[in-house]
């Protein structure tokens, strides 16, 4: 029997992924949805936001009128300083990357494998303009690597699968993976459950993702 | 009496010769030294590899510079952008070269130019296309992808103010790749909003050390427009 379930709009995703920010934390928040995130960080906590084009402490868009374009965030959206926030140059902003210093990075992806590789930067189409940015160097530089996206494509595959068909961005190098359906973990063994949205059995999680996934 | 001060930015761009590497700073919009730019499009020299984390926004600038036909290879971390239409089409069209490298790569190696390394062992891109055909090595088992300096013929910097030595400070995040690129070129010109008397930029806050600047040129103040993004779906 097939039970209803819900899936998790944009907002109600990125809260998700937010309730498992901890006090104190670097985060860098990847360009598109994993943006979101900063709208719902718990109260109570202090998380310093990381944009790659040199700034620690960055907060909120500015009120209309307010904009300045020296000061964007990685999507060269116009954005703010909070008190205590700081400028660096290029080197040293992915130094804090590559270093290891970064606490948890959200990034979007085009596919993920059981086993932590990510897809994220080319779609591989031959008439298309390549670029990657920071994505490789985000992918492989914080403590932990998050995945937000939507378990599945518009045209109902999953986006979770056992390797890669898309150009890598990085080789198992993906912690957690935050759906609109499930939380999981990247393991060596495969996939692990963290949590599915109510009504969503395992037998039929399992069945939309294609893969084994050991138990939560 | 060391002055740096040009007096205009066609001075401080003087004898720069056709295949020229140019490392040219910027993200997005902030820290385009445009006037800069604008000046090597009179320059005239053509042929030139331009080292800059974006490919142009609209039709000025560094898509100006490309659609001038002044360009052969453009060295850069993201040249899609909403507005990267000229380099688009001459990308397409098979007339301009493209070098895609990852952005925290591509600082390195300028970073690694300016520093006199011959070469470093990254992370990032390991197993990907952008790190095929280049030397690896496992190190205290993590995998790494050497990688090469880019030294550039000429930096062209956006800063905020400077003195005649050339020391420079930068406005927010209109640094970025501005104090590598500065360390990395035979010759760094920065523009400046202002030029002050030796002695009044606070040593503290100098960003780069007057050692890394050619020439400083003062340009007025315009404000940074936006450019390059996408508007949120």
């Amino acid at each position: 029997m097939t039970m209803a379930y819900t899936k998790r709009t944009k907002d109600q995703l990125a809260q998700r992924v937010a309730r498992d920010m901890f006090d104190g934390a670097y985060v860098n928040l990847g360009i598109g949805m994993p943006t979101l995130v900063a709208n719902h960080l718990p109260a109570g906590v202090e998380i310093i936001l990381h944009s790659e084009n040199g700034i620690l402490g960055m907060g909120p868009r500015p009120a209309a009128g307010r904009e300045d374009y020296d000061l964007i965030n990685a999507g060269k959206e116009p954005v703010t300083l909070l008190p205590g926030g700081v400028f660096f140059h290029h080197a040293d902003s992915f130094a804090m990357m590559r270093g290891g210093h970064l606490d948890i990075c959200v990034l979007g992806a085009f596919q993920v494998s059981a086993k932590g590789d990510l897809a994220n930067w080319h779609t591989g189409e031959k008439d298309a303009i390549p670029a990657v940015g920071g994505a490789m160097d985000l992918a492989i530089g914080a403590k932990q690597t998050w995945v937000m996206m939507d378990l599945l494509t518009k045209k109902g595959e999953s986006k979770l699968v056992e390797r890669c068909t898309y150009p890598l961005t990085g080789i198992g190098c993906v912690k957690r993976v935050y759906t609109d359906l499930a939380t999981f973990e990247c393991t060596p063994q495969g996939l692990k459950l963290i949590d599915t949205v109510e009504g969503l059995g395992h037998a039929q999680l399992e069945k939309l993702v294609g893969l084994p996934i050991l138990p939560a | 009496m060391i002055d740096k001060v040009a007096a205009s930015v066609a001075q401080a761009l003087e004898g720069l010769p056709d295949g020229a590497t140019v490392l040219i700073g910027g993200f997005g919009t902030a820290g385009i030294p445009n006037e800069l730019i604008d000046g090597l499009i009179e320059q005239g020299a053509g042929d030139l590899t331009i080292v800059c984390n974006n490919a142009g926004n609209g039709d000025h600038g560094i898509a100006a510079l490309l659609q001038a036909g002044r360009v052969r290879k453009v060295i850069c971390s993201f040249p899609r952008q909403a507005d990267s239409y000229v380099f688009d089409g001459l990308y397409r069209a098979g007339k301009v070269e493209l070098e895609l490298v990852p952005q925290g790569n591509l600082a390195e190696r300028i970073r690694a130019a300016g520093a006199g390394i011959g070469g470093f062992f990254t992370p990032t891109g390991y197993g990907t296309e952008l790190a095929k055909g280049k030397e690896t090595r496992e190190i205290n088992g993590r995998q790494y992808v050497l990688e090469a300096p880019i030294h550039g013929d000429l930096a062209l910097v956006k800063a905020e103010r400077g003195d005649r030595w050339g020391n420079l400070t930068y406005r927010m995040a209109a640094r970025n790749f501005g104090p590598v690129m500065a360390m990395a070129a035979k010759k760094t010109v920065a523009s400046v909003h202002e030029i002050v008397p030796l002695g009044s930029l606070d040593p503290e806050t100098v960003v780069t050390p007057g050692i890394f600047v050619s020439r400083i040129v003062q340009v007025a103040r315009v404000a940074t427009q936006a450019g390059g993004f996408k508007q949120a779906a």
